[in-house]
Parts: C-alpha cells; structure tokens; sequence
C-alpha cells in the first residue's frame, strides 16, 4: 500500500519537467513556477527525511537541522561564486565581488578548493557531519537529551547565523552569495538547468529514502527505537548508545547538507537567513505533520505544508505563522501519527 | 559455572546497615528464593552482586573473581544478570525482536547495520521463546503482551546473554494466581543449567518454587532452609510471618 503511493508519487514527480516541455497552451502544461517550487520542496523534503530519521527512531529531536542545511548551501554557493570568475561587477578573475569590496586582496584559505564540483560536494556532506560529531558527541557524552538537546541545537542555528551574519566571517556576511552564473557548464537560468536539479534532487530523494529505510529496517533501526524508548535499558543490553546516537546524528545532518547543496542552485541565493531559528523549527512540524518514524510521512509533510504555505503567503501573508503554530498544536493534540497515520487508518 | 559466595558483607548508609555481616553460598545451578520483611535489605544485596553498591566490609566471590573491584558491565559480562522490579521491555519492537536486541552479537552501529539473523540466532531465540512460554507471540509488539508475559519476555532478554547467574527482583508483583503459577513453573525450568536467585514477598510463590529459602532480616540471614522449616522457626514467626 504504502509502496504502491510512493511508486506512483514519483512517477508524478518525474513527469512534471516532462510536462513543462508541452506547448503553454496544452491544458497538461506545467509552468516554470511549479518545476522551480516542487524542485525545492524536493530538497525540503530530504531535510524532512534527515530529521525524521534522527527524531522519528533515535528520538533526538534537534531543533537546529536548518544550520546543516545552510552549511550544504553554503558549501555549494561558495563553488558558484567561485564559478563566476571575472564575470563579477568588479571583474576580478577569482576573487568574489564581495570579497573585493572589502578590500580582500587574497583568497582566505577555507575557499581555497572549491572551484572544485567534487570538493564542494564533499564539503557539503563534510562539514555538516564533522559539527554533528563535535556537537553530538559533547552533548550525548554528557548525557544531554530531550529538550535540552533541543535548545542546544537552536543555539548552535541561532549561533550560526549571527556568526554568518559578519562581513569579516568572509562568507558574504548578510548579503550571502547570489548572481551565479553557471553550474557543471550549464548556465543556471536555462530550463534545462532546472530540470537537471530537479531530477539530481528527485534522485537524491529517492537514494536518501532507500538508505533511510535499508538502515530503519535493519537491526540498528530497531536498537535506534530501542534508545529512543528507553536509553538505559538499551545501555544495560551492552549497546553503547553513545555510538549509535553519534552515528545517525552524523548521517543525519549530512543528508541536511546535501538537501542544501541541492537548494541553493535552484533558488539563487544563500543568506544567514538560511540559519534562522525559525526555519529548523518548522522543517519539525513538517515532519510532525506528515507522521514522524515513518520517513514516507516525513516527505509527506513537507510536501503538504510547504504547499500550504506557498498558497497561503499568496493570499494572507501575515497569517502563515499563526497557521504554522496552529497545525503544530492540532497535530500534537489529535493527529499524532500524522498524516500517514490519518491516511492508513487505525491498523498498525 | 561458579559459585556465588558471600561472607561477611556489611553496606552503611550514613551508619545506617542496610546489610549487616551477611553471609551466603548459592551453589551452581541452585534456585534461591529470598524472603524478608521491607526493608531487610534484599535489594541492597543485589545492588552487591552486580556492583551498583560497593560493600564497606567483606567478601563477594563469583567463582574466583572478586566483585567488590568490578564496575556494573564488567560483572554483567562475567554472566550475572539482573531483572528488575519494573519490566523494561520494549513496546514498540515485536517480542522476538526484543529478544533479538539481547542477544549476544556485535554491538556497534555499523554492526548491527549489516547484521542478518542467521539460523543459530533464529534458533537460540526460538528456543528461548519456548522456554518463556510465548513461541506463538513472537510477531506481536511487546506492548501488547500482559503484565505478566511481560516479565517473561524480560527474563527470557536476560537469558539470551547466557547468564550463568540471574538475579530476580519480585518477579510475581501484581500478576494474577495462574501467570505466578507459570512463573515459577518458568524458574523453575530455567535453573539448573544456571543459578537462579529470586526475591520475593509472595509465599505461595515461594512454596510453589519447592527450593531452599534464606530468610533476611535487618541485614543478615535470619533462617535459612526449607520453606516449612522457616514457615515453623520462631524467630521467623516473631519478625516477620506473624505480624
Ligand atoms: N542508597 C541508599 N541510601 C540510604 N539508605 C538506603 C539506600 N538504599 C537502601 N537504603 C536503606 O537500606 C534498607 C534496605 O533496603 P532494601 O531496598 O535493600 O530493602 P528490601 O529488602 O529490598 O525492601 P523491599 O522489600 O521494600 O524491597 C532500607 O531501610 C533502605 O531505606
Ligand atoms: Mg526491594
């Protein structure tokens, strides 16, 4: 059942760019504007995976995946910029635009690689892992859980972003990076670029589910559940849970890098806004909204929700966040299998 | 399989004994059950055995290894399991993945990733399915089981570490009269080929196991025997049965 919709899913989702090569006038045309915002909510939807996957099994609920993701984007913008070259306003044959308006006269080593494809990308899974590791491991070593693991990770976002927010950090301080030009040779504004990003990250959601539920399914989903509902017991049977929270933290966060790294190039555009507290929370009520411990609901949420917003801000742009609160509350008091669980009825 | 020895075992808490000089022998493959009034310090003995609490004074043996300088893992690896008061199984896994969770195997992340049950595990855990009396359970979710089967289920997660040693704190608490009957018809069947030590309040349960009682009070053995033997000893009666 639950395979049937998800093959059909992503046919759907797979024939939306073909749809978009139709004639405007044919009535199964799909605008630009839908390839561009389901191409997004495609990476959302593997940062819902990635929370889902730590919350949903491990049960550690971070309220900071958002900075991960901003790091993925980041990793991969600083490739785009790189990319520009003497194209800039400034035209200087390496140096960012930004970087020569604040007088910068070399680059500063940590950009150093990344006109490299290969090396951002690994940057983009690298660093969002080595900061879950340094994080995870101080803050499950001190046997910090709960909600306090929680507050922790929106100080880390919170942290982020006001450090991303400094000129001198050397990342574009609030202006972030924009204006790329080109991508793997293919200039970005072309349809054939969208549809490129949309099918690497349809791709990447595809991968990053199989290998979420090839982990859930194996005996280190059912001890991730078993940490998650009662961590000393599970210590008591001789796993060291340290280990196995640090691990799926780890692969957590880089499958929100990754998301990232797939984000930017479609939208343009990395800001600290990226790090706003705000977005971690809410990419928390897609996966909430969806069925959390299901990964399939987790997409599901961010799909749904996103899809909600998008309408909303169009219509009633001051009312998204009371919207957003209130799907949170009504999900918490009478939905909490979600979506998924709404839709498969009482059987389990 | 070794010998559990206890001599002359005294735990102070703020100069208070909450054991005081006990001694005790459980022989290889015995079934002990312990009785005593609240507060005589059964659990506090236990906290012993497995190293939670460090005796202040004495001797605690296991064969030829002196638990008094072992941590918790380490006496939990020499085989000496231990079951709590409350059942702490896991609800969202099925019975026969609770017992798979316990089984020995390697117990790191990327090992249990790659991990496949092979046909000695399945075997083991069917094995110990039948010895707990749920083999047709096995597929349901632990949180479906009674109070009862619950603690079954727990003490069938301490036998796939191969203990040779299992410590049991107030295993009938709260079951109805026929799931006590079938724990100790359980006990009974699972000592023999390792020690089995059982605290208890209930006496009908402690008459049904059949085996030596060790009665303790205020810290030390009071009697030690058959159950008729310390159901008639005086000093029994005057501390505890006749209240
Ligand atoms: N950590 C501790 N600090 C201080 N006193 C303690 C501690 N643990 C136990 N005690 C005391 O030691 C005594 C023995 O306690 P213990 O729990 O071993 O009794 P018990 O025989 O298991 O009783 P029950 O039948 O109620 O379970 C009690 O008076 C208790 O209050
Ligand atoms: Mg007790």
């Amino acid at each position: 059942m639950r395979r049937a919709i998800l093959l059909a899913c992503i046919c759907t989702l797979a024939a939306l760019p073909l749809l978009n090569m139709l004639p405007t006038d044919n009535p199964l045309h799909v605008s630009d504007f839908i390839i561009t915002i389901v191409g997004k909510w495609l990476c959302y939807a593997i940062l819902a995976l990635s929370i889902d996957l730590a919350w949903g099994y491990a049960g550690i609920l971070s309220l900071g995946h958002g900075a991960f993701f901003a790091l993925g984007g980041y990793a991969i913008g600083m490739h785009l910029m790189r990319l520009i070259g003497p194209r800039g306003v400034y035209g200087h044959p390496i140096l960012p635009d930004f970087m020569v308006f604040l007088g910068y006269t070399e680059l500063p080593w940590f950009w150093w690689g990344f006109q490299s494809f290969p090396f951002a990308m690994a940057m983009a899974l690298a660093v969002p892992g080595l900061l879950a590791f340094v994080v995870g491991y101080l803050a499950f070593r001190s046997r910090i859980t709960g909600v306090y693991l929680s507050i922790l990770t929106q100080a880390l976002t919170y942290a982020l972003m006001l450090a991303f927010f400094r000129n001198d950090m050397g990342f574009g301080g609030n202006n972030g990076f924009t204006d790329f030009k080109e991508l793997l040779g293919f200039s970005l504004n072309t349809s054939s670029a969208r549809m490129g990003l949309f099918y690497a990250s349809l791709l990447a959601l595809v991968v990053a589910l199989a290998l979420c539920a090839n982990i859930v399914g194996s005996k280190l989903g059912r001890v991730l559940v078993a940490v998650r509902d009662g961590e000393s017991r599970a210590r008591f049977l001789g796993y060291d849970t340290l280990q196995h929270k640090l691990f799926i933290f780890v692969l957590s966060a880089m499958l929100a890098g990754l998301a990232g790294a797939l984000y930017v190039p479609q939208v343009g555009i990395i800001n600290p806004g990226e790090f706003s507290p705000g977005n971690s929370i809410e990419a928390v009520v897609w996966v909430a909204f969806g069925g959390r411990g299901t990964l399939v609901g987790a997409i599901l949420g961010a799909f749904s929700v996103n899809a909600l917003k998008t309408w909303l801000t169009s219509v009633a742009p001051d009312l998204w966040l009371f919207v957003l609160g209130a799907i949170f509350v009504a999900v918490t008091l009478l939905l909490p299998r979600g979506l998924i669980g709404l839709l498969e009825g009482r059987r389990k | 399989m070794n010998s559990l020895y206890l001599d002359g075992v005294t735990v102070m808490f703020d100069g208070f004994r909450a054991l005081n000089n006990l001694s005790l022998i459980i022989e290889p493959g015995e079934l002990r059950a312990i009785i005593g009034p609240n507060g005589a310090g059964k659990t506090t003995m236990m906290d012993v055995i497995t190293g939670k609490t460090k005796p202040t004074t004495g001797t605690v043996k296991f064969g030829n290894h002196d638990l008094t300088r072992m941590d918790e893992p380490r006496i939990a690896m020499l085989g000496i399991g231990r079951k709590f008061q409350k059942p702490t199984v896991f609800d969202a896994l099925t019975v026969f993945e609770n017992l798979e969770l316990a089984l020995k195997s390697p117990r790191g992340p990327l090992a249990c990733w790659r991990w496949r049950l092979a046909g000695t595990a399945r075997q083991k855990i069917q094995a110990t399915l039948d010895e707990i009396g749920l083999p047709d359970r096995a597929q349901d979710l632990a949180g479906l089981l009674s109070h009862g089967q619950r603690q079954w289920l727990e003490i069938g997660m301490l036998l796939m570490q191969e203990p040779e040693l299992l410590l049991v704190d107030e295993p009938v608490a709260g079951m109805t009269d026929q799931e006590t009957e079938h724990t100790a018809a359980l006990l009974k069947r699972i000592a023999g080929t390792r020690s089995v030590v059982v605290v208890e309040h209930d006496l009908e349960f402690v008459r049904a196991l059949g085996r030596r009682v060790t009665v303790l009070h205020e810290g030390s053995t009071l009697s030690e025997g058959s159950i008729d033997h310390v159901q008639n000893d005086p000093r029994v009666i005057e501390v505890y049965l006749g209240r």
